[in-house]
């Protein structure tokens, strides 16, 4: 693996071993603080993300390496009409991987394939995320000890959530996982996904419009945010809107041991005094992404 | 009607009848200076009706175009007078600029270089996505 455009670009041992590492790091991060001395990533984000680019940037810097980049279009030679092909190009002269954010879908594909040095997809607009993926993944494994024989609810914005498709098709390839769709008729999750996905690996799931119901059944909840702007009209939304909040009445419906994810940021859909209860994993979330982006960076550099 | 018998070239049989002009178009026939015939509704047992094209010179064709366009053509080629090749073109694995991506938020919607690059990845329903965005074209029917 040279570069990491799709979390489908990793088999199924690859993501273990990059878990593994990930807790090998939390274990131990001493180990860890010199292993890319000398290095540097480059973090080329055409469009603004707070928690991504910090998140890969402390990774670098926990792993003794060096960071140069830029955090918006706007401040990079792309204002002046560059392409991503030219603009990788020549950033691979100056650093020995780049982690790319780009509101185009492909563009890190493209940026693959004309760059020297490994490329990390760190968000192709709606497109693929897959670090996002893999936090997701390290966290599942660190709140439950296992992948397998989990139920997994979704729910919130079914239809647009890239997070959400990313971890259906990453879980998707362990045994005993079942999903449970919680989502308004209007967010369902695309056909193509359950059929192409779920159906054709014999992944068993539910569909739901009822968050309350759902939730006895779950290991892990793993909530999303229902966007006004995807709804046709507003009554249908004010209708809808209320029912896919997290709150603590909802979580006395949910079992000691499931933990609550969310890829942040989040704005209304989990109730802030959710954040005490001890199943609240989403920071934890947070914080796992920098162990397991030091784990891929590691990874794609060929360090041991 | 009486079309003479090619003695170097190539002729692409079992068309879907009324598909040949957009094949005569795709693969540039008009740019030739040797004749090219094109039939259409030809009655056939195995089709009803089909057209035929016949190319009187040995070109470079692409398969993938002619797979895409209109899987199922025979296609024979014919070398001093005698049939040297015949086979039936299949719907092919990717397609290289012959499907424009429609999607707006695809980096081939503003990096004019980039080559558009489709790949099948549903054979049954003859779906094509595009390499970057994996927008859907639909195969032709």
């Amino acid at each position: 693996m040279d570069s990491l455009i799709d979390i489908r670009d990793l088999s199924t041992q690859e993501i273990d071993e990059l878990l593994a590492v990930a807790m090998d790091i939390i274990a131990d991060p001493a180990k860890y603080s010199q292993k890319c001395r000398g290095k540097k990533l480059a973090t080329l984000f055409f469009e603004p993300s707070t928690r991504t680019r910090l998140s890969f940037e402390a990774a670098m810097y926990e792993l003794g390496g060096n960071v140069l980049g830029f955090s918006e279009a706007q401040s990079s030679s792309s204002a002046k009409g560059e392409s991503v092909s030219d603009t990788v190009k020549v950033v691979g002269f100056y650093a020995d991987i780049i982690a790319m954010r780009h509101p185009k879908e492909g563009a890190p594909l493209v940026a693959s394939m004309k760059a020297g040095v490994p490329i990390i997809n760190a968000g192709d607009g709606g497109h693929n995320h897959p670090t996002q993926t893999l936090t997701d993944l390290l966290t599942i494994w660190r709140e439950h000890g296992r992948l397998n024989d989990l139920t997994i609810g979704l729910c919130g914005d079914l239809k647009f959530g890239r997070t959400v498709h990313s971890l259906i098709a990453a879980m998707s390839r362990y045994a005993g996982i079942k999903f449970v769709l919680i989502s308004p008729d209007e967010l369902r999750l695309p056909g193509y996904i359950r059929k192409d996905v779920m159906e054709k690996n014999g992944v068993p799931y539910e569909e739901t419009m009822d968050l309350t119901e759902a939730l006895p059944k779950l290991d892990v909840l793993y909530m999303t945010r229902v966007q006004k702007e995807r709804f046709f009209n507003e009554a249908d939304y004010i209708r809808l809107k209320d029912s896919y909040i997290l709150t603590p009445e909802k979580m006395l419906e949910a079992k000691d041991g499931m933990c609550v994810m969310h890829p942040l940021p989040r704005v209304n859909e989990i109730a802030v005094a959710v954040d005490d209860d001890p199943r609240a994993a989403y920071f934890r979330q947070a914080l796992n992404g920098k162990y397991v982006r030091m784990a891929l960076i590691m990874k794609l550099l060929g360090v041991k | 009607m009486i079309i003479d018998a090619i003695s170097n070239g190539i002729v692409l049989d079992h068309i879907t009848a009324g598909r040949s002009m957009e094949l005569y178009q795709i693969l540039k026939l008009h740019k030739l200076k040797c004749s090219v015939a094109v039939l259409t509704n030809v009655p056939s047992r195995k089709m009803g009706r089909k057209d035929i094209i016949k190319i009187g010179e040995l070109i470079d064709l692409d398969l993938n175009v002619l797979g895409y366009i209109d899987p199922g053509i025979t296609v024979s080629i014919v070398r001093d007078g005698k049939l040297d090749r015949k086979f039936t073109v299949e719907l092919p694995e990717r397609v290289v600029n012959v499907i424009k991506c429609k999607n707006p938020r695809c980096i081939t919607s503003t990096e004019q270089e980039i080559p558009h690059i489709f790949k099948l990845t549903d054979k049954e329903e003859r779906v094509y996505r595009c390499m970057y965005c994996e927008s859907r074209a639909k195969g032709r029917d």
